[in-house]
């Protein structure tokens, strides 16, 4: 083995918690050129690349790491972009600590971080759109047959992206007024910039796709002339529709879902009110209910929305709850206050109808259920209140039934969602794919990607007459 | 798509009726169905009824209660909105009944209009209540008078038909003509009131169209929920239309008055840039 690298991964500069809590900026500031190289330095270039395999889209990742150590730039850009075609948004948002860098040598040393390899991804994405002016692509001679791509999350604009570098015609149509998906409308602008989201749709518009904005499939379009016109079809619509509690007081002024909450502020910029039209609640005492990336999203907006105080209850421990760890302790930086073993039980409004108070119970954690996770129980007379104007439900999503409803013959399983091949993205109605998180249920945008990308290559081999599994 | 204004007429204080360019929308639009309109960069999403549609176009009908509503009544003809979604929403359910009985209020008559229209196509009676506050805010009346069998107007001051209220013309109706199933449509607070006036008179179903506060009008944002008997509807996706006997009106009214601060704010510094805007 070469030189033993550094033990700590090159720090990324970032916005200090005291300042970036009064505004929705970007709060890590990437890295350098110089810091790039240093920190690709510590790659060990395996010839195994474990790493690679904790990929869903299977990034060479060694690969591109070597073209930064060497300065070769534009290269690394080359590489990525060949796998990759949200680059910007991937090195931003994915759980690279349970993906790639969960698998990388470097990481197993004792005593190392693993390879920085989503503040690479980062670099390489963002050095791109500083240093390449044009970045076309050469299409390939056009197959005169038409894929249309229902939703433009990042299931949906991989897919398309994909298909047209194969020479397919792809529309896309999206129900709302911007393309992106939870990328737009979920995840704030301090964690990933609409500008960086806009780039990389400009991208995949520059390949020949066209997307058709405010166009809700099943109402606005027909999945009948879908079907009709279309060789071939890839739904990728997203889980978006909120779960609640259903507890008493789920319907007074104040108690949001996660949804329409970070809708406001991302996709329609409540936060910049009254110069964007669209009013949010600006909250004093704000409770967040759940323990996932989408409750860290909406603590650490009501924070900068100009909140007091923050709290986030979840009925378990910070042991189980599947936020990344990364945000999660930028939350805490940032004085997001965390109540483990927490479940709400009713929210108290008062005769206007208005929010006032939570009232919860205390949970204690009992026996491994089927999952694994230990179960968690409420205490019998627990109960508490804690004052609140404003109530964010981030509890997870369900399949929305908008176009499901409208789209006979497709298979759905118990809990809703498409029923669709893992490896085709196949679904039982000829010439129908489906992937990302209307398969899966509430995943990750790189799992959506990578069903995208999958879905892509297998509709192609379909349009060739290679594969049909409804013969 | 263009969505550009093809036409805007003036039909009462602070209520206008467009003609809008979009293609796609004229093809497929249903009675009862919404769309959501954003005016511009940095407006806000806002459902508005589909009142009727033609070759290439769509008609609505606007009331300027706000900054949004107030900006798009002052827009010109040949100017363009830069979104609208839709069609959105079920389809009212029509079919032939017999006797109808349908109630409108202020611009909610706009919205009547086609389910009129559609069930005069099936063949019903229509017995219609018109309601404003005086007599230039009855909208559409001659509309009205082509197509139904009786009509009876009452304005809050005598001024036209009858005084008094909506709920009142009800009772004249249920006078002559035995009625199953009736619509009502207007301000929240009139459709409360003809729900319990339609169980009073044992009228079996009264569909209402719901106008709680909406985003995206997809299902995703649980924005606009309403309790009806008892459980959780998206009034986009489950609505627009419910039977009035089993929603939770207080609980409607009061999520109706979620962000009155704001609003003002935002009115107010509309106000301050337009001027006086009792003109419109
Ligand atoms: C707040 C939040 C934070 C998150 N943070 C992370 C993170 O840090 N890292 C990570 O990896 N994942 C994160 N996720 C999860 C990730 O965003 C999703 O798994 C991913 O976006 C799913 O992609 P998708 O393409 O399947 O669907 P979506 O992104 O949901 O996109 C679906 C699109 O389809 C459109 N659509 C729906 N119905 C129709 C129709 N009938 N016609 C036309 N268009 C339609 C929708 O408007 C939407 O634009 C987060 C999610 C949320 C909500
Ligand atoms: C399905 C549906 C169909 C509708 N059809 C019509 C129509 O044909 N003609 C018409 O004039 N009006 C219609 N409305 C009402 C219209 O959407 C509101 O008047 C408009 O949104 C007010 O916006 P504003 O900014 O001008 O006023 P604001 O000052 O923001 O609000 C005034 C009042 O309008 C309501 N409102 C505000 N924002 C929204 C929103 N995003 N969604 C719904 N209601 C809101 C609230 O009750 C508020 O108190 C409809 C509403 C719904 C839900
Ligand atoms: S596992 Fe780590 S060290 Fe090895 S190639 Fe991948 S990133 Fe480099
Ligand atoms: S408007 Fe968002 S769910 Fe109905």
């Amino acid at each position: 083995m070469a030189l033993k690298p550094p033990a700590k991964k090159v720090r990324m500069k970032e916005q200090e918690p005291q300042e970036r809590i009064h505004n929705f900026f970007e709060v890590a500031l990437g890295y350098s050129e110089r810091e790039a190289m240093e920190e690709a330095k510590r790659c060990l270039q395996c010839v195994h690349h474990p790493c690679v395999s904790g990929c869903p889209v299977g990034i060479d990742i060694p690969g591109f790491i070597k073209k930064i150590k060497e300065n070769r730039f534009y290269e690394a850009v080359k590489i990525l972009k060949y796998y990759n075609n949200l680059p910007a948004v991937c090195g931003r948002v994915c759980p690279q600590e349970t993906q790639c860098e969960a698998k990388c040598v470097v990481g197993k040393i004792p005593g190392s971080e693993p390879v920085a390899i989503g503040r690479l991804e980062r670099f390489v994405a963002d050095w791109e759109a500083v240093n390449v002016k044009d970045n076309q692509i050469e299409l390939p001679e056009n197959k005169n047959k038409k894929v249309a791509v229902i939703g433009s999350g990042p299931a949906g604009l991989t897919a398309a992206a994909d298909l047209a570098k194969q020479g397919y015609v792809v529309d896309v149509f999206e129900a709302l007024h911007k393309p992106g998906g939870v990328l737009v409308y979920g995840i704030p602008e301090f964690r990933l910039p609409k500008s960086i989201v806009d780039r990389e749709i400009a991208y995949i518009k520059s390949l020949s796709v066209r997307i058709l904005v405010n166009t809700p499939v099943g109402r606005a379009v027909t999945v009948e002339e879908l079907l009709q016109n279309y060789d071939a079809i890839f739904i990728g619509v997203g889980a978006g529709t909120p779960k609640f509690m259903n507890i008493p007081g789920t319907n007074l002024n104040g108690v949001y879902s996660a949804n329409e909450f970070l809708t406001r502020v991302n996709l329609m910029k409540a936060y910049l009110f009254p110069e964007f039209d669209t009013p949010i609640r600006k909250g004093k005492k704000v409770v967040v209910v759940g323990g996932g990336n989408v409750a860290m999203d909406a603590a650490r907006s009501a924070l900068r929305l100009g909140a007091q105080e923050v709290t986030v209850i979840y009925r378990r421990t910070e042991q189980e709850m599947p936020a990344r760890k990364e945000e999660y302790f930028h939350a805490v930086e940032e004085g997001v206050h965390f109540r483990w073993l927490t479940q709400p039980i009713e929210y108290l409004g008062d005769e206007k109808g208005t929010l006032i108070g939570v009232r919860c119970i205390t949970m204690e954690l009992g026996e491994p259920d089927k999952t694994g996770r230990r179960k968690p129980i409420p205490i019998e007379d627990s109960d508490f209140v804690i004052e609140a104007d404003t109530v964010v439900e981030a509890i997870g999503t369900d399949a929305n039934r908008f176009l499901l409803n409208q789209f006979k013959g497709l298979s759905i399983n118990k809990w809703g969602y498409i029923v669709a091949d893992e490896q085709t993205g196949a679904t039982t109605l000829k010439k129908v794919f489906a992937g990302g998180d209307i398969v899966t249920g509430a995943a990750t945008v790189i799992e959506a990607m990578g069903a995208g990308k999958k879905a892509a290559y297998w509709i192609g081999k379909y349009l060739e007459g290679e594969f049909n599994p409804w013969k | 798509m263009s969505n550009e204004i093809l036409k805007k007429t003036k039909l009462a204080p602070q209520v206008y009726d467009f003609i809008i360019k979009n293609e796609e929308i004229a093809k497929r639009a249903k009675p009862g169905q919404f769309v959501v309109v954003r005016i511009g960069e940095k407006g806000e999403r806002i459902p508005l009824t589909i009142a009727d549609t033609y070759e290439n176009s769509f008609r609505m009908v606007v009331r300027a209660v706000g900054k949004t509503t107030y900006e798009l009544c002052m827009m010109e003809e040949g100017q363009h909105l830069s979104d609208i979604a839709g069609p959105l929403g079920n389809p009212s359910e029509i079919d032939y009944f017999g006797d109808v009985m349908l109630i409108g209020g202020g611009v909610g008559i706009a919205t009547l209009l086609p389910i009129a229209k559609e069930l005069k196509r099936f063949n019903n009676r229509l017995h219609v209540i018109l309601g404003g506050r005086n007599k230039d805010y009855v909208i559409m009346l001659e509309e009205f008078e082509n197509l139904c069998d009786e009509l009876i107007i009452t304005t809050d001051d005598g001024s036209m038909g009858i005084k008094g209220v909506v709920t009142d013309g009800m009772d004249l109706v249920m006078k002559n003509t035995k009625i199953n199933i009736a619509w009502a449509v207007g301000p929240t607070i009139m459709m409360k009131f003809c729900s319990i006036k339609a169980k009073e008179l044992g009228i079996e179903k009264i569909w209402v169209s719901l106008n709680p506060i909406m985003i995206d009008g997809t299902g995703m944002c649980g924005a606009c929920r309403v309790t009806v008997d008892g459980k959780m509807k998206f009034a986009c996706v489950d609505g627009p239309e419910f039977d009035g006997e089993k929603v939770d009106w207080d609980e409607l009214l009061k999520r109706l008055s979620q962000y009155r601060d704001e609003e003002e704010i935002s009115f107010g510094k509309f106000k301050e840039q337009v001027g006086d805007l009792s003109w419109l």
